[in-house]
């Protein structure tokens, strides 16, 4: 059941061989039987859930129940916020939060009438590229629990992998979609900043975040940022354009496609099994009639240092709101100051507090210059490099990540190599541009994602290419064991 | 004096816009606690700020009026500080490219003119409201007036003098309130200001030390606070004392101001802009909408009462002080009642009403028609002056037409030649000694005649009348 793709769950749906009460059920009781070693959720909503499958039972056969999505269980990300329904963002700070309103991708995925059976467990306010920063509980990666799913997204990407649910939302700051689905061997898009509304996203870093689906296959995560794509109003960083066609796109062609690969992608530090596993994409895609050279993107070697300026500088200010007035966790305290302190000492973890620090150190009188505003400066030749790129190719391509998963315990303890590795993906979040990460083979049994970087708002050609290469492959019919 | 006294005012200003700056919520004044409020203004995860155009064009407009120049590209910042005023734990305000710089307004005082100038104008979210509990362990908040869009508008420090801060604020209201971007009530928090004062030796170019006051509540405070720091100052400064960077507040009763908290350098607000706004490219076309919106100013209208309706140019200051009181006076006189006439009535009667019952002109029964009207019953004779004093009172606690007043109370002034002769003579007969005085010369006996057929009118006589017919009575005796 679980190898099955939307548009095969939809026929299912629409002849009536399956109900929607027994599908959100399958989700279930697949979620009872292996999430207790992959412990992808944070919250189920299984009685909420089975109401209103229960619900739209009734519309089935009908006119109403057309939409692809319709009926579908679908697990969200935890800082993505759920009227009435618990979120966290995995920090122990909200762990009585009932969010008032939904979020704008919440609200379309309702309009699409898809089923939330749940929110998903990740890195504390999207800060970790392991789990290990949940305030709760590590997420487990499935294809060997005794690794990291990766991060912040680890949730997300491993309830996909485990067969929890078809497809789920998660969000990318830094990589924390695409990380955990090249570690957990799943489809996962960071759409271009402004593509996809922010509006209910518990920010991180504001100029950075973006929701993003989590799936099977390519043609999956088309139909789900369909759904999810265009234009808010409640978002001001939201772009006003129109949203293509992107199943249009899923041709199978990319001949004359102009691949480049940026040598810094390919340089020393990324696993020699990893770069074996591209250079045989690649491969393929020249079968495929695509061509490809290498080029240079030479300020990515400052991205993450870049990053982790701007994001904690964002983030500084971002989670300064949460101080036990209005809602969440408040510790016991004799006066505001202490009442502040002590919220806030108790309740974010180690990693929250490291950023917030480093940010509100970057944000200083004396040290502004010197950090933030130059991060933006060195922000801008980041954009620039991809730009450049671009006007001579079509596509950039590389590995997704350094290495596949790597052990749980393994990193946690050096912040600096954990954060190293996003060195690959963090350059897009700072250009703004969309990727994707897509399976493309294993290492020593754990996946390796295949990363593809697309110009500002051209999703589609990004998808064309992902969906080309998988269906040229077979790398995404390989499932976990659990 | 030794010193030279240099004074700089920060003003902030509520817009009347009828939602807050970044949200839906509305910003009616007087709403219970905590009704006018949503996930955004609260400052809940994941909630993201929309701006508020009307608010962008109402900082334009006071921008324009206030002289700024307007500019092309503004952005907004966050200003971070913990507080429970402060949903977010950041302000979001303008910190390196204010909607307006540069501007001025002209002052009067002691009949000189003077140019004061402004350096910016930004507009930015006003915070919650609190209030601390006497004699409990608590505070409460009121997050009504949390995201309701505030300009604040600083002035070069060219103030010279307590009288000119007054100046000053006045006329920056008056300008406010004819752009009708605020309401500028200082009792509902509509418009706060903080004063900053230092002393410097005649001569001296560099600033000495300012301490700044807070918590002014009236423009008078604002004076008197100034006053007092003038002189507390000096004295410091005679005495060989350093000024220490303070802030200080007004206290009313003890009239003096008094240490609120030392300030150890500047405050880090870690200013950074705002990733969640983008930023306003200002063209031609939305300065020229907006420009052509802003109304005839205080300066404008003072200038036309003296050229059009040849008003005194004291008069035409007074009136356009307040563009209510200056509206309302154009109503009136659209009554055809007279210029000057009307002026009178307004910076009398009127204005001795409002000061004692502490109301503005919008707040009593008074409309224009009405005093229009009755000036014009004076005009024509059908009232005296006295008797219309009566009306006027009726009128400006009640209401209502001055004609129909005039009839029902049978007030109407009795100017008929036979009448009045008769009850003159009726008095005369009456009084024989004041006749008698009257014509030893005694001047004062006319005039307790004419008291006496007033009194026998109800004061409905006419005046002028009673006091030719009683002496060609008189000297027929």
């Amino acid at each position: 059941m679980f190898d099955k793709s939307i548009s095969e769950l939809h026929s299912l749906l629409h002849k009536k061989e399956l109900s929607v009460s027994e599908l959100v059920q399958t989700s279930f009781d697949r979620i009872h039987t292996v999430d207790e070693k992959v412990k992808a959720f944070m919250t189920l909503n299984e009685e909420g859930a089975m109401q209103a499958a229960k619900a739209l039972d009734g519309k089935l056969g009908t006119e109403e129940a057309r939409g692809l999505l319709f009926g579908l269980p679908v697990g969200v990300k935890d800082n993505i916020v759920t009227k009435g329904l618990r979120t966290t963002a995995s920090s122990q700070l909200l762990s009585n939060f009932e969010p008032l309103h939904n979020a704008t991708v919440v609200e379309r995925l309702n309009a699409a009438e898809t089923i939330t059976v749940g929110k998903l467990n990740m890195d504390e306010f999207a800060m970790g590229s392991s789990n290990e920063n949940s305030g709760y509980f590590g997420t487990r990666n499935p294809w060997n629990t005794d690794y990291v799913p990766g991060g912040s997204s680890g949730g997300s990407a491993a309830s996909v992998a485990a067969g929890e649910v078809f497809f789920s939302l998660g969000s990318d700051t830094g990589g924390s979609i695409r990380q955990p689905a090249a570690f957990c061997g799943v489809v996962g898009l960071k759409p271009t900043y402004g593509l996809v509304s922010r509006f209910g996203l518990i920010a991180f870093a504001s100029s950075l975040d973006q929701i993003g689906p989590i799936t099977n296959t390519v043609e999956d995560n088309a139909y789900l940022l369909q759904s999810i794509a265009g234009h808010d109003k409640m978002d001001s960083t939201s772009a006003n354009v129109d949203v293509p066609d992107y199943l249009s796109s899923l041709t199978g062609d990319v001949k004359g496609l102009r691949i480049a690969v940026p040598k810094e992608y390919l340089a020393e530090g990324v696993d020699e099994d990893v770069k074996n596993s591209v250079l045989q994409s690649l491969k393929k895609l020249e079968e495929l009639g695509a061509t490809w050279d290498e080029v240079s993107l030479p300020h990515s070697k400052y991205a993450v240092a870049t990053y982790y300026l701007l994001s904690s500088s964002e983030a500084s200010a971002n989670l300064a709101r949460f101080d036990g007035v209005r809602y969440g966790v408040r510790a016991e305290a004799e006066n505001l100051l202490d009442l502040y302190k002590k919220t806030r000492s108790e309740g974010f973890g180690d990693e929250v507090k490291r950023r917030i620090m480093l940010g509100t150190f970057a944000l200083s009188s004396g040290y502004y210059d010197a950090y933030y505003k130059k991060a933006q400066k060195v922000r801008t030749l980041i954009k620039n490099d991809f730009e450049k790129v671009f006007e001579d190719y079509d596509v950039i391509i590389g590995p997704t990540t350094p290495t596949p998963a790597f052990k749980v315990g393994e990193k946690i303890d050096n912040p600096l190599t954990m954060y190293a590795n996003d060195i690959l993906t963090i350059p897009v979040n700072l250009a703004g541009v969309p990727a994707i990460s897509v399976p493309c083979g294993l290492s020593n049994g754990l996946p390796v994602g295949l990363q593809i970087i697309g110009k500002h708002f051209d999703e589609k050609t990004v998808y064309r290419v992902a969906h080309a290469f998988e269906q040229a492959t077979d790398h995404h019919k390989a499932k976990p064991e659990l | 004096m030794n010193f030279e006294t240099i004074i700089g005012l920060e003003v902030h200003s509520e817009l009347k816009t009828n939602t807050k700056i970044f949200c839906n919520c509305s910003t009616n004044f007087g709403a219970p606690p905590n009704t006018n409020v949503c996930p955004i203004c609260l400052g809940h995860p994941g909630v993201l700020p929309v701006m508020n155009e009307q608010a962008v064009d109402f900082a334009m407009r006071a921008a324009m009026a206030l002289n700024c120049e307007i500019a092309e590209d503004t952005k907004f910042d966050r200003k971070n500080y913990f507080y429970p005023d402060n949903p977010k734990a950041y302000q979001i305000s303008q910190y390196d490219k204010p909607i307006g710089e540069n501007g001025w307004i002209d002052i009067e005082v002691n009949g000189k003119t003077k140019r004061i100038g402004i350096t910016r104008l930004h507009l930015e979210e006003d915070a919650g409201k609190l209030t601390h509990v006497d004699g409990e362990n608590h505070s409460l908040v009121d997050f009504n007036r949390q995201g309701t869009p505030l300009v604040e508008i600083v002035s070069e420090p060219d103030i010279r003098t307590p009288e000119e801060a007054y100046a000053y604020l006045e006329k920056l209201k008056a300008i406010l309130q004819y752009t009708e971007v605020s309401d500028c009530k200082m009792e509902e928090g509509s418009l706060r200001c903080d004063a900053n004062l230092s002393l410097r030796p005649y001569g001296q170019e560099e600033f000495g030390t300012k301490t700044e006051l807070k918590n002014l509540n009236s423009f008078a405070n604002v004076q008197k606070g100034l006053q007092y720091e003038e002189v507390r100052q000096e004295k410091e400064l005679l005495a060989g004392n350093v000024i220490g960077q303070e802030t200080r507040r007004y206290d009313e009763a003890g009239k003096k101001t008094i240490l609120m908290r030392v300030k150890e350098g500047s405050d880090d607000y870690r200013y950074f802009p705002e990733p969640d706004l983008v930023r306003l490219a200002i063209n031609k076309e939305w300065m020229d909408r907006v420009r052509a919106d802003i109304p005839e100013l205080p300066d404008a209208r003072r200038e036309r009462y003296v050229k059009e309706y040849d008003l005194p140019e004291y008069d035409a200051m007074v009136l356009t002080q307040s563009k209510k009181m200056s509206d309302f006076f154009e109503v009136a006189i659209g009554q055809g009642a007279d210029p000057k006439q009307t002026s009178n009535w307004l910076m009398g009667e009127v204005s001795a009403y409002l000061n004692a019952n502490y109301k503005e002109i919008d707040e009593v029964a008074l409309t224009p028609e009405g005093l229009g009207k009755l000036i014009s019953l004076i005009e024509k004779g059908t009232i005296s002056s006295k008797i219309a004093k009566k009306v006027f009172k009726d009128l400006i606690e009640k209401g209502g037409d001055p004609e129909q007043i005039v009839k029902d109370k049978g007030l109407v002034q009795i100017s008929d030649e036979g009448e009045l002769r008769s009850i003159v003579s009726g008095i005369l007969d009456e009084n024989e000694q004041s006749i008698e005085d009257y014509k030893n010369g005694k001047d004062r006996a006319l005039g307790f005649l004419v008291g006496q057929v007033m009194k026998a009118t109800k004061g409905k006589a006419n005046p002028p009348m009673v006091n030719k017919l009683i002496v060609e009575e008189m000297d027929k005796r």
